[in-house]
């Protein structure tokens, strides 16, 4: 790539914030220790300097005041970035979330709109036991009215956010808190912004569709490197945006490869991977050569013993099992 | 049942020694869990509380083994000070099967029911209806109990700490409230975070009896303390406590710290809570400086004694992983 830079997953967050906030004065960030502190993992340091404690506000521990507050500020006239710092205290705003962001636009007859970004990190992986290790992207998922989005790559999380920003409904980004240290190329040149309404196939395949999300992307590609020694060719479908799904890059490639394995490090139990296999049986039922396979986490609230936490996430191993299953091997 | 400890606090030899013991104890563990986090023994988030141990130590000393309690993310101190064993809790730390939760909760969720300690709870202010909720069991079976939640400032800023308060207060419930007002919520100073910082006017407005105490001064948090759990054993309703404190250290093993500066680090350092009460104790002769030395060698033992627990412990079997997700019933009978 021309001019392309390798950055942090990190990085390309806070120069997509940068970017928003110089491009548009309506936009502001708000949320616990996205100032002082520079963000918990880091995303907005430097940012309280540049902008100003008007637009880099810190909020007191009050989740579902300063999200009602972000929705407030959307609907009248401004483009708030909202941070919860991680998907499991994002549980103390479900309420304004799901039913007044969620509802306004319909529920007013379509004469509001509330254009307002939340960014929040999910998912498991750095030992931080039951309370915070949740995966709860597929709740948010489920309820119309919004849009989620899960960037799995750098150049994802630096693209996105403006996209977002300038769609005039509520977008729910979801960084996965293993990704922020992970580096990736990012193109030069202006077009940074990425559309978010479209999976991505990460990886050409034949034999197999690997479909997931967000921080199961990388260990699904890292199986797919070791299926392909073993003959297996395996396409990597990442789904980029949990709502709506892109079902139409889903049933491209389960037709052409007739058999599809999900990882999704939500609980199997009422997954988005349920979903996804619900819409293959509807959509390629007769393409299929073997029974939707899923890889989840484990029913089972994460435990903080790290051998635990492995064996309760999906992992390398156990997504080159499931495909061997589906291939019959 | 034990009898309701004496609302005065009795500075006998004794009892001078047991408070700069169990603080001591708190101090030397949380270091070693800092030296065993840069090893990787301990992983995860780990919230020492160095520095707020006056707090912890002075409130136990008003409670008896049927009390309850409900703590915070930064709860070593408060599982110590109760007397859970320092092996078991260090196993925890490491994530062994002998830990006070089976190595499932880590740093952050300690529990021990013999001990009625809940835990253990990392998200700010959960805590709080929970506390409501144990001393509403205990009003409903007209038992006597206290219910006492520690939580941070940090906490009185969401809908929960309000919500609990007013149930407690309209309720009549025998909750000890205990804000340990360290100043700051991870970066955010409490100025930045509190419309109205003196917490004891929060408590007011819903007509809960408040006191705010030097939570550097171990005799002072126990002073207060006693008064407060005597009160709701008299049947007074919900007592408030704001314990004003200070952790020396970081927020959490990640905190770059750059919301706060040395200077008033090293200030509050000054009014250290062992040091000031092993000062007074010597100087008014109640101990003297071989008793101290004493304490030292016989808190680190035991430091090292749970250290070396959890490193021969063992990891819970992975077949077990989703053992107790529910309650596993015998047959024909509900509990
Ligand atoms: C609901 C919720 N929001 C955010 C967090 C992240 N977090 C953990 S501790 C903390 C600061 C809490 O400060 P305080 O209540 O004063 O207690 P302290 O850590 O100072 O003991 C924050 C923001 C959380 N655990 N729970």
């Amino acid at each position: 790539m021309t001019g392309s830079r390798r950055i942090t997953y990190r990085d390309a967050v806070r120069e997509a914030l940068q970017e928003a906030l110089r491009r548009d004065p309506r936009v502001f960030l708000m949320g616990e220790d996205v100032g002082r502190y520079g963000g918990s993992y880091g995303c907005s340091k430097g940012l309280l300097a540049e902008f100003g404690e008007a637009r880099i506000r810190d909020t007191p521990l009050s989740e579902s005041a300063f999200t009602g507050a972000g929705i407030g500020a959307a609907l009248g006239g401004m483009r708030p970035i909202v941070e919860i710092m991680t998907v499991n205290f994002s549980l103390l705003a479900l309420d304004q979330i799901v039913n007044s962001a969620a509802t306004l636009r319909h529920m007013s007859g379509g004469q509001f709109s509330v254009p307002l970004v939340i960014r929040m990190a999910t998912g498991a992986g750095r030992q931080l036991a039951a309370q915070h290790s949740h995966s709860l992207e597929n709740w948010y998922a489920h309820v119309p009215g919004i849009k989620v989005v899960a960037p799995a790559t750098v150049a994802d999380a630096r693209g996105m956010l403006w996209t977002a920003l300038e769609d005039p409904d509520p977008v729910i980004i979801f960084e996965h808190a293993m990704l922020y240290n992970e580096e990736g190329d990012v193109p030069g040149g202006d077009s940074l912004t990425v559309p978010i309404d479209g999976a991505a196939i990460r990886r050409d395949g034949t034999d197999v569709s690997l479909i997931t999300y967000g921080g199961s992307l990388k260990k699904v590609l890292a199986a797919a490197d070791e299926l392909a020694k073993e003959g297996i060719s395996g396409e990597v479908i990442d789904l980029r945006s949990l709502r709506p799904l892109d079902e139409r890059t889903i049933l491209n490639s389960v037709e052409k490869t007739h058999r599809a394995v999900i990882v999704d490090e939500g609980w199997r139990s009422g997954s988005l991977a349920g979903e996804i296999s619900a819409r293959i049986m509807e959509g390629a039922f007769f393409a299929l050569d073997w029974p939707v396979e899923r890889v989840c986490s484990a029913e089972v609230p994460i435990p903080y013993a790290r051998h635990l936490e492995i064996a309760a996430t999906p992992q390398v191993p156990g997504i080159v099992s499931a495909v061997r299953r589906a291939m019959r091997r | 049942m034990s009898a309701p400890p004496d609302p005065r606090v009795h500075l006998d030899r004794e009892h001078c020694l047991k408070l700069l013991r169990t603080m001591m104890l708190i101090r030397r563990f949380e270091e070693r869990c800092a030296e065993l986090y840069g090893e990787q023994k301990i992983r995860g988030f780990l919230h020492l509380y160095i520095g707020e141990e006056a707090n912890a130590v002075g409130v136990m000393q008003a409670l008896t083994p049927e009390d309850a309690i409900v703590a915070t993310y930064r709860e070593h101190g408060h599982a110590l000070a109760r007397g859970l064993p320092a092996t078991e809790v260090m196993a925890e730390m490491y994530g062994k099967a002998t830990g006070s939760s089976r190595g499932r909760g880590g740093s952050m969720h300690i529990f021990d029911a013999t001990r009625r300690f809940y835990g253990g709870n990392a998200i700010v202010g959960g805590g709080l209806p929970l506390a409501v909720g144990l001393a509403l069991a205990d009003k409903l079976r007209e038992k006597t109990p206290v219910t006492c939640c520690f939580f941070g400032e940090g906490a009185a800023a969401e809908g929960e700490f309000h919500e609990s308060l007013n149930l407690a207060a309209l309720w009549k419930l025998p909750v000890l409230f205990v804000c340990e007002n360290n100043r700051y919520a991870m970066g955010t100073a409490l100025e930045r975070s509190e419309s109205e910082p003196d917490f004891c006017r929060h408590a007011a407005s819903y007509r809960i009896p408040a006191e705010a105490v030097d939570g550097m001064d171990v005799v002072a948090v126990e002073f207060a303390a006693r008064r407060a759990a005597q009160a709701i054993r008299d049947g007074a309703g919900p007592q408030f406590l704001e314990n004003r404190t200070y952790r020396f250290r970081a927020h959490s093993m990640f905190d770059a710290e750059l919301y706060r500066d040395k200077a008033e680090v090293e200030a509050w350092k000054q009014r250290c809570p062992i040091k000031r009460f092993r000062s007074w104790l010597i100087e008014t002769g109640v101990v003297h400086d071989n008793d101290v030395a004493a304490l030292e060698r016989d808190v680190e033992a035991e430091v090292e004694a749970a250290v070396a627990f959890a490193e021969q412990a063992s990891w819970e079997p992975e077949a077990d992983l989703t053992r107790d997700v529910l309650t596993t019933l015998t047959p024909g009978g509900r509990r």
